[in-house]
């Protein structure tokens, strides 16, 4: 029943009761709901004049479990696993690979309450069916690129069953084995001009273009990108949080910048450095530009 | 076994329908069998400006789906005796075409002909990756003013990737036709200059026409250009065009400018 002429005319939906003395804010909650599709809303203020929030990527290394059916079996070797080297898993986040496991909805939830009964927290979950991941389960996760398996720690006095580690879990160890050998960092080589409308994604390491970078083409890199022409485009070094990143162009006529998340538009580019060869870098949270010879 | 050839620009108005015919028709005459086909379904223009738009009872959608032979589809020009016009339908869209419908088709045409001129429609969907899917080489035309310069550049992104030369890790052979060339409005600086469009195309130019109204006439009248007024400044830049498809070497002259400056008949070619 409608309690003001208000609501009365707008046809809100009145089934929460408000306080008497809280008039006031029954009001902006209603125009709230009249607005918005009759969703209750806050009124927020909306800053006009925000800094940008900065999204910066990161990579870490996840564990992976992968368990076998029938669980309960394969939850009794987790435990005897955990018995051997206790408290692995309480600091570890651990990554859920359900990949063609036939299960349903209902026991995938079983599985990670009973992990998590026994500590082990669960951060995301592979392989499931998206309709399974409600809120109160964990987040999905694709796209995992295979790092090398994990190695299980010299097993204590008894020597633990061996046949019972498969390839497919990953067992606890120490961290200095997970970092193997340096790696060169890699770099990508593109010799044609890029096209308008393609892109460049190499966020593994510097990018190097000999030719030009045409108007409405973008280069997202992880590292440096080098441009041994003209860049007329997009250019985003140090994406994945590398703010030491640089980028270097025969001639400067770009329509956007970026460092590790700082971004500059042509607007914003001093106009005498348009047309030379420069260097950008970031000092802070600043981007600086010079002139290259 | 003929060569395909495809017209395409990315913008529209640019000149590819008009540059088709006339190359086309500029081809013929010079005694090779050219084929001229209009891709651009449901609003094809290719018929009116050859002339022939009285004459159309198959189209390219009709041999596709099995309606009609290809020699029944087929319109030979008035003028030209081996001057053919395969004409797209009205009535009909892009979806009508089909990926291997297209290849049944150029593959019978690059059988009886020299020389296959595709007359892509403006855009990138469907009906111009089908039309620069089979070809061999790429003209692609171009306007010097800003946006017709920046579609041409992801037309030519596209013809190195969705092509079935990119795909085999060939190089296909691609072309810069600039039209509609205005020598006063390039001076005042209202329109790019060759230079700076080879610059940012960086492909070897192939001809440069001018802006004359003898093409809104040739194609009111419904000829090519290069056979209603074959000594008007347009007509002749694309003789000359002609030329050099067939592998002479002539050098690139830019309209407006006086003969005589030697200094300028060097480096147009490719950037």
């Amino acid at each position: 029943m409608p309690r003001t002429s208000f609501e009365a005319k707008n046809g809100c939906d009145t089934s929460r009761r408000h306080r008497p003395g809280h008039q006031i804010n029954q009001l902006l909650t209603i125009l709230g709901l009249h607005r918005n599709n009759r969703k209750l809303t806050k009124m927020t203020n909306v800053l006009t004049q925000a800094r940008p929030i900065r999204l910066k990527g990161r990579s870490f290394l996840a564990l992976v479990l992968t368990p076998e059916l029938p669980f309960e079996d394969w939850v009794v070797r987790l435990d005897d696993l955990a018995a051997r080297s206790a408290g692995f898993f309480l600091r570890r986040p651990i990554v859920l690979d359900v990949e063609g496991l036939a299960i349903d909805r209902t026991q995938l939830r079983e599985m990670v309450e009973m992990l998590a009964s026994r500590n082990v927290r669960i951060m995301g979950i592979e392989g499931a069916r998206p309709s399974w991941l409600d809120s109160a389960m964990p987040p999905a996760l694709t796209d995992g690129r295979p790092a090398s398996d994990i190695e299980p720690p010299a097993a204590k006095a008894d020597p633990a069953p061996p046949e019972d580690e498969t390839a497919d879990e990953a067992v606890p160890a120490p961290i200095e084995h997970a970092t193997h050998a340096v790696r060169a960092a890699p770099s990508l080589m593109v010799t044609q001009p890029v096209r308008s409308g393609q892109s460049i994604i190499f966020p593994e390491g510097d990018v190097t273009i000999v030719g030009s970078v045409a108007s409405g083409s973008e280069v997202v890199a992880g590292g440096s990108i080098h441009v041994y022409g003209t860049l007329r485009g997009r250019a985003l070094a140090g994406t994945m949080g590398n703010a030491e990143a640089r980028i270097f162009c025969r001639k400067l006529e770009a329509e956007l910048i970026a460092i590790d998340g700082f971004y500059k538009t042509a607007e914003d580019m001093e106009p005498a450095l348009r047309g030379r060869a420069v260097q950008i870098w970031l000092e802070g949270d600043k981007i600086v530009t010079g002139t290259l010879g | 076994m003929g060569k395909v050839i495809v017209v395409t620009s990315g913008k529209g108005g640019v000149g590819k329908t008009t540059s088709t015919a006339a190359l086309g028709a500029a081809l013929a005459q010079g005694g090779a069998k050219v084929v001229v086909v209009d891709f651009d379904v449901g609003l094809r223009n290719l018929d009116l400006v050859m002339g022939a738009e009285r004459r159309v009872v198959y189209d390219l959608v009709n041999v596709i789906q099995g309606d009609a032979k290809l020699t029944q589809a087929l319109i030979r020009d008035k003028r030209l005796q081996t001057l053919y016009l395969l004409p797209a339908s009205q009535t009909r869209d892009k979806d009508n075409l089909t990926a291997e419908g297209v290849e049944k088709v150029i593959t019978a045409l690059r059988k009886n002909f020299d020389w296959v001129i595709c007359d892509s429609p403006a855009g990138i969907e469907r009906g111009a990756t089908l039309a620069m899917r089979h070809a061999d080489v790429a003209i692609v035309v171009t306007n010097p003013e800003v946006s017709s310069v920046r579609d041409s550049d992801r037309i030519i992104g596209l013809l190195d990737s969705k092509t079935l030369k990119a795909e085999r890790g060939e190089q296909m052979e691609k072309h810069l036709l600039l039209t509609r060339y205005d020598a006063n409005r390039a001076e005042r600086g209202d329109m790019l200059k060759v230079d700076d469009v080879l610059e940012i195309l960086s492909i070897p130019l192939l001809g440069i026409i001018p802006e004359s109204m003898d093409v809104l006439r040739a194609s009111n009248v419904g000829a090519p250009v290069t056979l209603s007024d074959d000594r008007s400044p347009p007509a002749l830049a694309y003789f000359d065009a002609a030329r050099r498809l067939n592998g002479e070497t002539i050098p690139v002259a830019v309209p407006g400018e006086k003969r005589g400056f030697f200094g300028k008949f060097f480096g147009r070619k490719a950037a």
